[in-house]
């Protein structure tokens, strides 16, 4: 039940097995749920402006499946340790001054160690193109309650705290000046963002976790001025690059992360677009 | 004043921005020597007509000519501030060593010369105690000579300043306005120091460029600082009070009295478009 | 190969020196080919990576490296040297940062992660061919941490190349690079072509990223690039001196780290730890090392947090 992932399935679908099939409707449910999560988390993200982070926990939780896979544990419980570091990390050092270059190392000693224990699993360079790139084929219906939890969670306390989100996107002074802390802010939506990592990394991969967050909800902020409708739309957009990738991966064979990939970087190309042509809705 | 062969000739220059238009043909001039100030309140459009000066701005209509130029000297500039890492590696004698060096190819070779002309320069500025301590360390002031040193160092003819006051406390507002003058005129160069506040300099002004509504008047402080012409290009009454040595130009309350005032500008000050 | 007997006190020199170099460390082809290939990359790493922290563009690093493994994954595909294909890449994605670039930190942040995400998603595709139609194994290892001890000697000519060239660059465009860091009106005003610069450092870090590629891996090579130059830069005060030290850090995490690696074999009992691991762990050493306040002398004052 740990390793859902081990025996060196890559994302290839096994032939014969159709679309909607029992064994594929986990795949389904799960990458929806997962794509509801980065869509509403990555509305935040793209509206603060927290992109860096964002980038790094990934990378920061990655080890901890890897740890997880080589000591025997959950891979979640190995990702929420990990994610957790990283949080420590960038919530401690920041971005300001020459921190980003402290904050940039810290991550890269997650991710040496990461490939350190990887190096310690038997199938060593499959189980590093999982972690990766993701994979989707046979997401077993162990994986259900932890994903929806943590993103239920996520989801969750990111609406708890949408106002003061919000307003910090205008100015912190503001935040302050309503009686709530800017650094709190900061510090509750870095643990949302590494819950929603946690949900999210098993299924799109280490690499794509950002793509999928930030590519459909740039698209809906540029289309949407009422963050409500904005949110909303993000869901859309990202479920709708989740099923599709779904689809073109089972029929081609090809990797989910591709697709997620290379849609986030459309979504993002229409997002410039309507933006430097003053389109709203 | 000194009526020495013109440095810098600027000629009905406008630059518009979309939706805005910031300078309206201004036209001055700048002799060797002269020490000009460029007045104006923020958004008055001091900054977009240096940046035109420098090429940095096209203008969509004018010309900027530098006489004297082609005898191989050449335009220094010292913006308001630059970025203020604290990590940045470079001293205060370093970035004066980039003024005439900067844009050389290769690895520089250890030269006694160039720490000669470095020295000097620090000096003149009085800027040696601090001359091996990082910029980002620097306090306003300090930043600001160091500037002034690396513009000066090549020997300009023409120096730009671009509000070297605004974030200085009161002494060293005054130090930095005795260095420049005494520089400019020990050196010949002509200078044009933009400010929000005209007071510091009127001691050594002179001449000054009086920015308004992206219109110039310019002359002799005495002809331009007036009521009359300032009530003329601002558009409605101004009243210029000064209070012992100081200036003061003040909107007035009624808008009758302005019309009155704008229609007896006197003629020799340069023409308000 | 004969486990070395480290448990006892050695009493002798050469028994010293048995244990901290295990038995062929010296004779070793593969070990040859890390030292060298491993140390042209520290040395170009270093100094390239002065100024890329000086400059703030850790960030852009980062993304080519990622954009690159791309180049790195293809090279498998179509047979060809993998440095090659890591640095065509890292060149095209360089060009296009800078013709595409966008002025605002916060955006840039954004475009430069989107774009990353596209790159390795690109690398996905081409690490899944790879497996699928070759018959080589262990690519998505050696692209993305690298594999050290299996570099193929073959691609030293054009690592010399690329390395002897974009030390060449920065000799070239020292000054230039210095002023154009400290503020683009002061460079412009003595009449640089502030894009052109602009667009040969990032030409110089496409280069310098692509060295550290091939030696620790796509994701990890930032580390080289920005650790040895951040911690030379705490330690001394002008960026002439930081890019002396820093390849001097840099050599030191990165032979040092070949020597563990090629030690933990012994210690281990025959499964070695990977060898960007150990790098990437004595850089994170060296710059925790330099950061500690146990030296007094010129430090930088304490940033203002605004």
């Amino acid at each position: 039940m740990a390793h859902w992932r081990s025996a060196g399935r890559r994302g290839r679908f096994v032939t014969g097995v159709p679309m909607f099939s029992g064994f594929m409707v986990n795949t389904w449910i799960v990458t929806s749920m997962v794509a509801v999560v980065a869509a509403v988390v990555g509305f935040f993200v793209v509206a603060r402006g927290t992109a860096f982070a964002a980038h790094a926990l990934p990378f920061s939780a990655f080890p901890g499946a890897a740890m997880a896979h080589v000591l025997g544990i959950d891979d979640f419980l190995g990702l929420g340790v990990f994610a957790a570091l990283g949080v420590l990390t960038i919530a401690g050092l920041g971005r300001h001054a020459r921190r980003d270059v402290a904050t940039a190392l810290c991550v890269m000693l997650l991710l040496g160690t990461g490939a350190l224990f990887l190096s310690m699993t038997t199938e060593y360079s499959q189980e590093v193109y999982a972690l990766l790139f993701g994979q989707v084929l046979g997401v077993p219906s162990a994986a259900l309650l932890p994903v929806s939890a943590l993103g239920a969670a996520a989801i969750a306390i990111t609406l708890m705290l949408s106002r003061p989100l919000l307003l910090g996107v205008a100015s912190t002074e503001l935040v302050k000046a309503s009686g709530v802390s800017p650094q709190l802010m900061e510090l509750a939506f870095l643990a949302v963002l590494a819950l929603a990592t946690v949900a999210t990394l098993p299924v799109v991969g280490a690499l794509l976790v950002f793509s999928l967050m930030v590519g459909p909800a740039s698209a809906a902020r540029a289309l949407a001025s009422s963050p409500v409708f904005a949110v909303l739309l993000s869901v859309l957009f990202a479920v709708v690059t989740a099923w599709s990738s779904i689809i073109l991966s089972y029929y081609s064979d090809w990797p989910m992360g591709f697709f997620v990939g290379a849609f986030a970087a459309l979504w993002y190309m229409a997002s410039r677009l309507i933006l430097d042509r003053g389109v709203r809705l | 004043m000194s009526r020495g062969h013109e440095v810098l000739t600027v000629d009905g220059v406008s630059v518009s921005f979309p939706g805005r238009e910031v300078l309206r043909r201004v036209t001055f001039s700048l002799g060797a020597g002269e020490f000009c100030g460029l007045v104006g309140t923020n958004g008055s459009g001091k900054t977009t007509l240096l940046r035109a000066i420098l090429g940095f701005v096209r203008p969509q209509a004018g010309a900027v000519t530098f006489v004297g130029a082609g005898v191989g000297r050449s335009v220094g500039y010292v913006p308001q501030k630059i970025s203020l890492d604290p990590y940045m590696p470079l001293r205060a004698r370093d970035l004066v060593a980039l003024g005439f060096e900067g844009g050389r190819l290769g690895l520089p070779l250890p030269s006694a010369d160039r720490r000669r002309r470095v020295s000097a320069m620090l000096s003149a500025v009085d800027a040696t105690g601090f001359a091996d301590q990082r910029i980002g360390n620097l306090s306003g002031g300090q930043q600001q000579r160091v500037l002034i040193a690396h513009a000066l160092i090549r020997q300009p003819n023409l120096l730009l300043l671009d509000e070297p006051l605004a974030n200085l406390d009161l002494r060293s507002t005054a130090e930095i306005v005795r260095l420049l003058s005494r520089i400019a005129s020990e050196n010949r160069i002509a200078v044009l120091l933009s400010t929000h506040d005209m007071n510091p300099l009127l001691p050594i002004m002179d001449r000054i460029v009086y920015l308004a509504n992206g219109k110039a008047a310019t002359g002799a402080v005495e002809d331009v600082v007036r009521t009359e012409v300032l009530s003329r290009l601002y558009g409605y009454h101004i009243d210029v009070v000064r209070v012992h040595d100081r200036v003061l130009v003040v909107a007035a309350e009624s808008e009758r009295e302005g019309q009155e005032e704008i229609a007896r500008a006197p003629a020799h000050v340069a023409e308000i478009p | 190969m004969r486990r070395p007997t480290w448990r006892r006190f050695p009493d002798s020199p050469m028994k010293l020196l048995d244990m901290i170099f295990h038995p062929g460390f010296f004779s070793s082809q593969p070990v040859h080919t890390a030292l060298i290939v491993g140390g042209g990359a520290a040395i170009v790493s270093g100094i390239v990576g002065v100024f890329a922290v000086i400059r703030g563009q850790s960030f852009a690093g980062h993304s080519l490296a990622d954009i690159s493994s791309a180049g790195g994954s293809a090279s498998f595909l179509l047979g060809v040297n993998p440095l090659l294909g890591f640095v065509v890449m890292a060149l095209f994605g360089g060009a296009g940062m800078e013709i595409f670039g966008v002025k605002q930190v916060r955006e840039r942040d954004l475009v430069t992660g989107v774009v990353t995400g596209a790159g390795l998603g690109f690398s996905a595709l081409l690490l899944y061919l790879t497996v699928s139609t070759t018959s080589i194994h262990g690519a998505a290892i050696t692209v993305m941490f690298g594999s050290m001890f299996a570099i193929s000697r073959a691609i030293m000519p054009l690592a010399l190349a690329i390395g002897v060239g974009s030390l060449l660059l920065v000799a070239l465009l020292y000054r230039p690079l210095l002023l154009t860091s400290l503020d683009s009106d002061l460079a412009r005003v003595q009449g640089l072509n502030i894009r052109l610069i602009e667009m040969l450092f990032l030409m110089m870090l496409a280069l310098a990223v692509s060295l550290s590629a091939i030696t620790v891996g796509a994701i990890l090579s930032t580390g080289l690039l920005i650790g040895p130059p951040a911690t030379a830069l705490r330690l001394v005060n002008r960026p002439g001196q930081a890019m002396i030290l820093a390849p001097v850090v840099g050599l030191a995490a990165t032979w040092g780290g070949i020597l563990l690696a090629y030690d933990s074999y012994g210690w281990t009992g025959g499964h070695s730890w990977p060898v960007s691991f150990c790098i990437v762990a004595l850089v994170f050493l060296f710059y925790v090392a330099s950061s500690l306040p146990w030296r007094t002398g010129d430090q930088p004052a304490a940033a203002v947090d605004s």
